[in-house]
């Protein structure tokens, strides 16, 4: 592959006009995340304290696939429970009691508030109080907020690590946090090639299991490894510490820079940055360029999900030759992905917020080659002839640093080229009236019911 | 408070959505927060739909409390009537939305919209996904349904049918043939496929049939209230009851049973030979109420095996299938906790599951086949290929999914014979499961979360006790086992020779 293209002239995206929509969203709520934090925090728990509907949420993203009894469930808020409050604490207590007598192996226990939890006003920040002093020396008991009226999908994750940090000791110590829930097997890569960097002292957030969790003081600094980490930087900041901004460790030159503002902080001498780099970046450029091959000259647009759009969007322009029509983020924190838009040149429409209804017009008017959407509304595009990509793999799937920039493009490429592979036999698939469900019933709408 | 991990049944605005969706020309205004729109996936992924599900979310947000809710829903009105333009509205309230208590139904009625507006009650706190769906359908009904006159040859409605329903799209075609075959044309399906226009049609149609009672028995009551429609209460699931069922149309329509059975083959190979290993094979029967009732009589009287428990998780059904237990002489077991269910087949320990995808899950930690008879679906019970439940191409499809997961007859035997056979050897598992060796009981589970406590934290087995544990096929091993443990601990024995292994074969010898 060649040299990345130039930076752009002036701030890139950064001051461009932002759209901001307000509409029906179509995006999971923050309860989502605990789907992939169960499996981060190894003797974590989280109850979830809501509705039959939360609890179904969690099934359906989750794919009913764990087999044994997982570390999640859900309070689930019946009639009487509504009626009086000091009941429902009551029953509060007893559920996590049963639940702790039985599960001794838990030693952090989150309770997850929801929107009927908050509706209703029932304080898990007290009950939390109170049942960590209950708990005391055998479980320390957190709570945050993953309902739907207060946060959008990746943002649960954000209010779980920053519940965690009043919960994290005091050190005077010289450290560098990383902080956001990565598959154990990338952050062992970072913690490796921070080492050689020459490091001394890296802690993570979230921490593997309770025991090893991290301290925090005036002489920590901390790089976030996810965009969406907002309320856990503020937290952090709150107890001293202080943010690397760094554009993010998504593909060979997100991943150079993240580790290049940790190496300027850390005064990390050039030479040994590039010995310690340049293997893992040439073998990047190249698991990328496979894909660059496919994707170049693409069009792809971006409907808001994770927050991952915009440095994603940095990625697949800058790094994988795509050209973005429409940048769509819930939330467009520019403090956080600043550095990102920077680097974005100018040309895709950045979104925040949604109409879903509005950006799915746009969407089949500007006709991309690659959608990336959520779960909801991938199928119905394919049916108008897009091409899309579940957002939630990219938060599922390893995607950081350099060993996994390879097949952080190559998840774009598949959804392409499988169309590809189809479109050669077009006696299969004669154009994109291919319906499933032929036999619902003997009249069809026509594809033209979706928007 | 209920601690919940996993659940049969979604919230009752879910049900809701099933009957909208598979609807044409409704649209449901569903006031809720943003992720309430996952249900959305549940249609699109699970069942592969082209087409988002007709239904707008109001995603009402924490700042729009107290202030706006309300007029944010009567906008999302407009607009979802501006945009579809459907022939009716719904509107309801999720979870959420029912304790801001902005009254949907109120609201939308003051929008005077040209069309009519349905409002539903979807009490989430007390009700689930089924009653939502019966709910709502009663509702559609009882609003849109016009008197009319009936139509001049015989003709029935199909009820029942909705999106995301248990092999739902092939059960009309099957239902449809047999009522044809009778020379009975059919009026309307519903909800699965009508419109508002057809479902004013309803009581043109001189009966009903009830296919899925959990999802229409309240629209085919009031039907038979108002408009003197009468309706089966035979779900034509199984031969017999498949006979059952067209007795009762003859009966009701005075046609003679006229049925062409040419390629109904379920009888014949139930009969043939090889089929000899599955009598009295031991099957728990678990599902919703209407599934487990057809499940456990082709399960007695088609297959002959033994029912050894059943249950069902929804408690409309309880009543039923409690009496339905005591026909089978078991105590039926009524819960959606499913831990209750693992509890129930663990003590069982059944050689057949036919249950929901729940307890394939619950099956494979156990080390138990299980064929799925029932909802909650899966992307599984939504085969590309045609595969009804109904009828006689249902009773078909269903002996060759009990009998997959069994290991077929004689295999059974040379599995027996040639155990340690290279080919044979017990880790080989059944011959048409892609040689995946079906997990031993007592190794880990899947996912190593908690151990399940099990005998063998009490008694230790013998080194050649274990050695010739292993002898037994793996099919019948887990059951061994647990036999052997249970009679060791009964009787205080904490050391499993050979001897107590065979003492307590002896003991069980049926
Ligand atoms: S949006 Fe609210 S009610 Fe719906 S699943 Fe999420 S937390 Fe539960």
């Amino acid at each position: 592959m060649t040299d990345m293209p130039a930076l752009p002239q002036g701030n890139g995206c950064r001051d461009v006009p932002v759209l901001k929509q307000r509409g029906q969203h179509e995006v999971f709520c923050g309860l989502t995340g605990i789907i992939w934090l169960h499996r981060k925090m190894q003797d974590a728990f989280f109850l979830v304290v809501g509705s039959r509907t939360c609890a179904h949420l969690l099934q359906s993203a989750a794919g009913v696939m764990i087999f044994a009894e997982p570390r999640f469930g859900t309070a689930i808020l019946e009639e009487k429970d509504l009626a009086g409050l000091a009941d429902a604490n009551e029953e509060l207590d007893r559920e996590v009691e049963r639940l702790l007598s039985r599960r001794s192996d838990i030693k952090q226990l989150f309770l997850v508030g929801s929107c009927p939890s908050e509706v209703i006003k029932l304080d898990l920040e007290r009950a939390a109080e109170r049942l960590s002093e209950k708990y005391f020396g055998k479980t320390q008991v957190l709570n945050y907020s993953g309902s739907g009226i207060e946060t959008t999908f990746t943002q649960g994750e954000d209010a779980c690590l920053a519940s965690i940090v009043p919960a994290m000791p005091k050190t005077t110590e010289r450290q560098l946090l990383v902080v956001g829930a990565l598959p154990d097997v990338v952050e062992d890569q970072a913690l490796k090639l921070l080492g050689d960097l020459g490091i001394e002292t890296v802690r993570v957030l979230p921490s593997r299991t309770a025991d090893e969790i991290a301290g925090v003081g005036p002489n920590t600094v901390f790089a976030l490894t996810q965009p969406f980490l907002g309320d856990a930087a503020g937290a952090l900041e709150r107890r001293g510490a202080r943010h690397i901004a760094a554009p993010f460790p998504f593909g060979e030159e997100g991943t150079t820079a993240w580790l290049a503002a940790i190496a300027r902080e850390f005064g990390v001498d050039q030479d040994l940055f590039e010995t310690v780099t340049a293997a893992p970046r040439a073998r990047a450029r190249k698991a990328i360029a496979r894909s660059h091959e496919v994707l170049q000259n693409k069009r792809i647009f971006f409907f808001p999900d994770s927050q991952l759009e915009v440095p994603l969007a940095r990625f697949l322009t800058r790094e994988c030759g795509m050209e973005a029509v429409e940048v769509g983020t819930p939330f467009l924190h520019k403090g956080l992905v600043g550095p990102d838009l920077e680097m974005l040149a100018t040309g895709p429409q950045i979104s925040e917020g949604q109409d879903v209804d509005q950006q799915l017009d746009r969407a089949i008017a500007a006709q991309p080659d690659l959608t990336v959407c959520g779960l909801g509304l991938a199928n119905p595009l394919e049916a108008r002839g897009l091409t899309t990509k579940w957002a939630i793999e990219l938060v599922f799937t390893p995607v950081h640093f350099y060993e996994q920039a390879g097949d952080l493009a190559e998840l774009f490429t598949r959804p392409l080229r499988r169309r590809a592979m189809l479109a050669e036999h077009p006696s299969h698939i004669n154009g994109p009236e291919i319906s499933s469900g032929e036999r619902e019933g003997a009249k069809r709408p026509s594809l033209g019911a979706l928007a | 408070m209920k601690l919940a991990v996993w659940t049969y049944e979604g919230p009752p605005h879910v049900g809701a959505m099933r009957v909208a969706t598979g609807m044409e020309g409704v649209h449901f205004v569903l006031h809720a927060p943003q992720g309430d729109t996952y249900a959305d996936l549940l249609f699109t992924m699970i069942e592969r739909r082209d087409h988002r599900p007709p239904v707008t979310f109001t995603t009402f947000q924490a700042r729009d409390l107290g202030s706006d809710t309300a007029t944010l829903f009567k906008d999302a009105c407009n607009a979802a009537y501006e945009r579809y333009k459907p022939e009716a509205l719904i509107v309801g309230a999720s979870c959420t939305a029912e304790l801001i208590q902005d009254d949907p139904g109120g609201l939308a009625a003051a929008l005077d919209l040209p069309i009519p507006v349905i409002p539903l009650e979807l009490p989430s706190y007390q009700r689930k996904e089924n009653f939502g769906a019966d709910e709502t359908f009663f509702q559609i009904v009882k609003h849109l349904a016009k008197p009319c006159e009936k139509t001049a040859n015989i003709t029935a409605n199909i009820l029942g049918p909705t999106g995301l329903g248990f092999r739902h799209r092939d059960d009309i075609v099957e239902v449809t043939s047999l009522l044809n075959d009778m020379g009975i044309d059919v009026n309307v399906v519903a909800p699965m496929g009508s419109s508002p226009t057809e479902i004013a049609q309803l009581p043109a149609a001189h009966f009903n049939v009830l296919l899925y009672p959990e999802t229409a028995e309240a629209a085919a009551r009031w039907l038979e209230r108002t408009f003197d429609q009468p309706f089966t209460k035979t779900v034509p699931i199984g031969v017999g009851a498949t006979r059952d069922f067209l007795a009762e149309v003859a009966e009701i329509t005075g046609k003679p049973v006229q049925s062409d059975e040419s390629r109904l083959r379920q009888p014949w190979y139930s009969a043939s030979v090889d089929s000899t290993y599955l009598t009295g094979k031991r099957v728990f029967v678990f599902g919703d109420g209407t599934h487990v009732k057809t499940a456990a009589r082709i399960a007695k009287e088609e297959m002959c095996f033994e029912v050894c428990g059943l249950g069902c998780y929804n408690r409309e059904f309880a009543r039923d299938v409690r009496a339905l237990g005591k026909d089978y002489g078991v105590e039926a077991l009524i819960t959606d906790d499913y831990l209750d269910v693992e509890q129930a087949i663990e003590r069982l320990q059944p050689e057949l599951i036919l249950g929901t995808q729940m307890e394939r899950h619950i099956g494979k930690r156990l080390g138990i086949p299980c064929a799925v008879i029932s909802a909650p679906v899966h992307v599984q019970d939504f085969p590309a290929r045609y595969s009804p439940q109904a009828g006689w191409e249902g009773a078909n499809v269903i002996f060759d999914t009990w009998v997959h997961p069994l290991v077929m007859g004689l295999e059974e035997h040379l599995l027996t014979m040639f155990r340690e056979d290279f080919e044979f050897h017990d880790d080989a598992g059944a011959s048409h499961h892609g040689g995946h060796a079906p997990r031993e009981i007592g190794a880990t589970p899947d996912v190593t979360e908690i151990p399940t406590p099990s005998g063998s934290d009490v008694v230790v087995w013998l080194q050649d006790a274990e050695k010739e544990l292993k002898k037994i096929p793996f099919f019948v091993r887990g059951k061994a086992k647990r036999n052997t443990e249970a009679f060791a601990t009964e009787r205080g024995v904490t050391e499993i020779s050979i001897d107590t292994l065979y003492e307590a074969k002896a003991h069980f010898a049926r």
